[in-house]
């Protein structure tokens, strides 16, 4: 560098300057940050404290006086106990819940992805039409999409006729959990879809959560793939990639961001919907969501309730942990 | 370069490798622009050969069809003796570094330096990789991500990325645009040692007519599609046939005349009434009426009524003297209101002339050039700054 005389005395006061104006403002961030910052506390931390609270009381709304006790010295950890019992080994809801939501992202990752690319590639001036499409939907409300399914997967619409005729129906009836399996693991103990229909079988439900998040997948994936530089592609196939290389070493690594983020903005959810199971599935194959929901309306056992929602959410910030390190989005720019 | 253990790994400086470049009877229409206009030209192997001209000028699609990013709409692109025309990027031996570089920002250096050698299916990248990052001088930086290195350590990645395929052509899209001028000035010599080292043919485009003086040693002019001139940096500077090439290659004086005879190798001009003599060689005008021109360091200023022999001629009075220490620029205002500048160097003892002081210009005939004036004077002298 050029001449540097005196380091000590001109470094000094720009220095300074720093530090007051840094000192001065620092009230700012958090000011900003306040309001979001109770937000969380009033509507998250609290209810979250207060779930966790009941997941260890006793006592019924609907029993006795409907109260519940809470004590440090009696925690109620057989509610858990009762849960886990209940959900996961006598009836399998807890890891139907979690299978569901898995084969709904994976579905969804499968038609957004190829949406997404084209919205951000191909679309030309069509872009912002297609991309207003892809939100269209939000514009109805959701209990009435998602009952609109159950008039295109019933059993005489076009598309299970359809089905039914090419036989694609027997071979995904044929995909069950045969009946020698222990019970925890019926899962699809009478088939992806039923012989001759498609409504109130494991498949209505999956596609009713994959139709009501695509767009939460569409989005984000959208999103990474528009910022990817085109001359980053060029750059690859001048040095020798086909376009499917291009895209498999450029193109798909780049995107990662979005397919982290679209895969838990529809993982997560899915994962405790009840409406889908309610509209579009068998009465008895109800989910996490649906047992959540029966123990506090129709049980009044808050208690179980709040320790099924309590396991749900720790095993999903378990893996969505588990998944996001090992995705190592942190090392894309 | 070390010359050890490395140096069979080291990319080929033996053979003075690359293959002769043709461009032929190329055009490329965009809707109804035409921005290359059937253009042709060879390019030497082993030269480093510049495209110049200003934004838009069709010299950017010039290199991308040739790097088989866009499809020519007419005529055929030949590499050596293989027609690549119709191929596609990944299958030409041409190798391109991009303009602010392209890196890939989720590969670390080295995995952006063996990219084209991992396609290709090289067996030995590693021993590759690590010689050519020692060529460019960044083999301490191997698993770092672009991001984390400087805009001169970016571009030496771009180019060692390019370069470890060892292509018959590179091509280099304003491959130092994005670096500021003083480490601009560093890597046109890094570039111009490295192509020297590895002998390819290098090919590069650029808006920058000192970039592409210091470093090609054929240059070609473009503007709106097509070739106004080639030849080497000293060539078109001192002897440009249009306007356009002498006025976006420096500057130039022009200033209206009449030829009124060409007889053998001296040519005579009238200019307002002054007699003046230049090289027939000189004159690029199959017409009477030309524009008369010279190079602003070519004129010679002195106080009025110094004698001058042999010399071309004129008067005029000083409008500007601006010091700028190496040289004093002069705007002088010829009698029939012309102004024409004057680069001039501080020999004397007694500073500058001032502004309002009678002066004669004069110059040596041989530095005459003469254009035809059917030509805009102007062409080529707004130099905007950018990119295309």
């Amino acid at each position: 560098m050029s001449a540097a005389p005196v380091p000590g005395a001109a470094s000094a006061a720009p220095a300074d300057d720093v530090a007051r104006s840094v000192g001065t403002k620092s009230w700012t961030p958090y000011a900003l940050l306040s309001p979001g910052m109770l937000w969380l506390a009033i509507f998250f931390l609290v209810p979250t404290v207060m779930l966790l609270r009941m997941s260890l009381s006793s006592g019924s709304a609907f029993a006795g006086d409907g109260t519940f006790s809470f004590s440090w010295g009696a925690l109620q950890w057989g509610n858990y106990g009762d849960a886990v019992s209940k959900y996961v080994i006598d009836s399998p809801i807890f890891q139907k819940s979690l299978i569901y939501a898995l084969i709904a992202t994976v579905l969804c990752l499968t038609i957004a992805y190829p949406l997404a690319y084209t919205i951000a590639f191909k679309a030309g001036r069509w872009r912002n039409l297609l991309l207003v499409l892809v939100i269209a939907p939000f514009f109805t409300s959701f209990l009435l999409r998602t009952t609109a399914w159950s008039t295109i997967l019933s059993d005489s619409s076009i598309v299970v006729q359809f089905m039914e005729n090419t036989g694609m129906l027997t071979v995904l009836h044929a995909i069950n959990t045969p009946d020698s399996w222990p019970t925890w693991t019926q899962i699809f103990p009478d088939g992806l879809t039923g012989e001759t229909r498609v409504l109130q079988t494991p498949l209505a439900v999956i596609l009713g959560i994959t139709y009501n998040f695509l767009p939460f997948m569409t989005l984000p994936l959208f999103a990474s793939l528009e910022r990817i530089d085109v001359r980053l592609i060029e750059a690859a196939t001048d040095l020798y990639s086909s376009a499917f290389t291009a895209f498999r070493k450029v193109t798909f690594p780049l995107s990662l961001p979005g397919v982290v983020a679209g895969t838990l903005l529809t993982f997560i959810p899915a994962a405790g919907d009840p409406v889908n199971a309610a509209l579009l599935g068998a009465a008895n194959d109800s989910l996490m969501g649906n047992a959540i929901d029966a123990q506090f309306k129709a049980t009044g056992n808050y208690p179980l309730a709040a320790s099924l929602s309590v396991m749900l959410m720790v095993v999903i910030v378990t893996m969505v942990a588990l998944y996001v390190r090992r995705a190592g989005t942190e090392e894309l720019v | 370069m070390s010359e050890q253990t490395t140096s069979t790994a080291a990319p080929d400086t033996t053979t003075g490798g690359g293959a002769d470049l043709h461009i032929v009877d190329v055009t490329k229409r965009f809707g109804s622009f035409k921005a290359v206009d059937d253009l042709t030209l060879t390019i030497p192997s082993g030269s480093f050969f510049a495209l110049l001209g200003p934004s838009g000028c069709g010299k950017t699609t010039t290199l991308r069809m040739v790097a088989g990013l866009e499809e020519p709409s007419a005529g055929r692109i030949v590499i050596g003796t293989e027609d690549v025309t119709h191929k596609k990027p990944y299958k030409r031996p041409v190798n391109t570094v991009f303009q602010s570089y392209a890196l890939f920002p989720h590969l670390d250096i080295f995995e952006n330096v063996a990219f084209g050698l991992r396609r290709s299916g090289s067996k030995d990248v590693r021993n590759e990789v690590e010689a050519m990052l020692e060529l460019v001088e960044l083999s301490t930086y191997a698993r770092r991500k672009p991001t984390q290195l400087s805009g001169g350590q970016q571009q030496r990645v771009a180019v060692a990325r390019a370069l470890i395929n060892k292509p018959e052509v590179l091509l280099l899209d304003e491959p130092l645009g994005a670096l500021d001028l003083k480490l601009r000035r560093q890597m046109q010599i890094e570039l111009k040692r490295i192509q020297t080292d590895v002998g390819i043919t290098f090919v590069h485009v650029t808006h920058d007519q000192e970039e592409a003086m210091t470093m090609a040693d054929t240059i070609a002019v473009m503007n709106a599609g097509q070739i106004e001139q080639m030849g080497a940096p000293m060539e078109l500077y001192e002897n440009p046939v249009t306007t356009f090439v002498a006025n976006f290659l420096g500057q130039s004086n022009l200033i209206k005349g009449e030829l009124t005879g060409r007889a053998g190798g001296d040519a005579t001009l009238q200019v307002q009434g002054q007699r003046m003599a230049m090289p027939t060689a000189r004159v690029h005008s199959d017409r009477d009426e030309v524009w008369v021109g010279v190079r602003p360091e070519k004129m010679q200023i002195s106080r009025a009524g110094t004698p001058v022999e042999g010399e071309n001629s004129m008067t005029g009075v000083v409008t500007d003297a601006s010091y700028i220490g190496v040289s004093t620029q002069y705007l002088v205002n010829l009698p029939w209101g012309q102004e024409v500048s004057i680069f001039a160097q501080n020999l004397s003892t007694e500073g500058p002339l001032s502004a309002g002081e009678d002066v004669v210009l004069h110059w040596n005939p041989a530095h005459t050039f003469a254009l035809d004036a059917t030509q805009d004077a102007d062409a080529g002298a707004e130099k905007v700054e950018g990119d295309e």
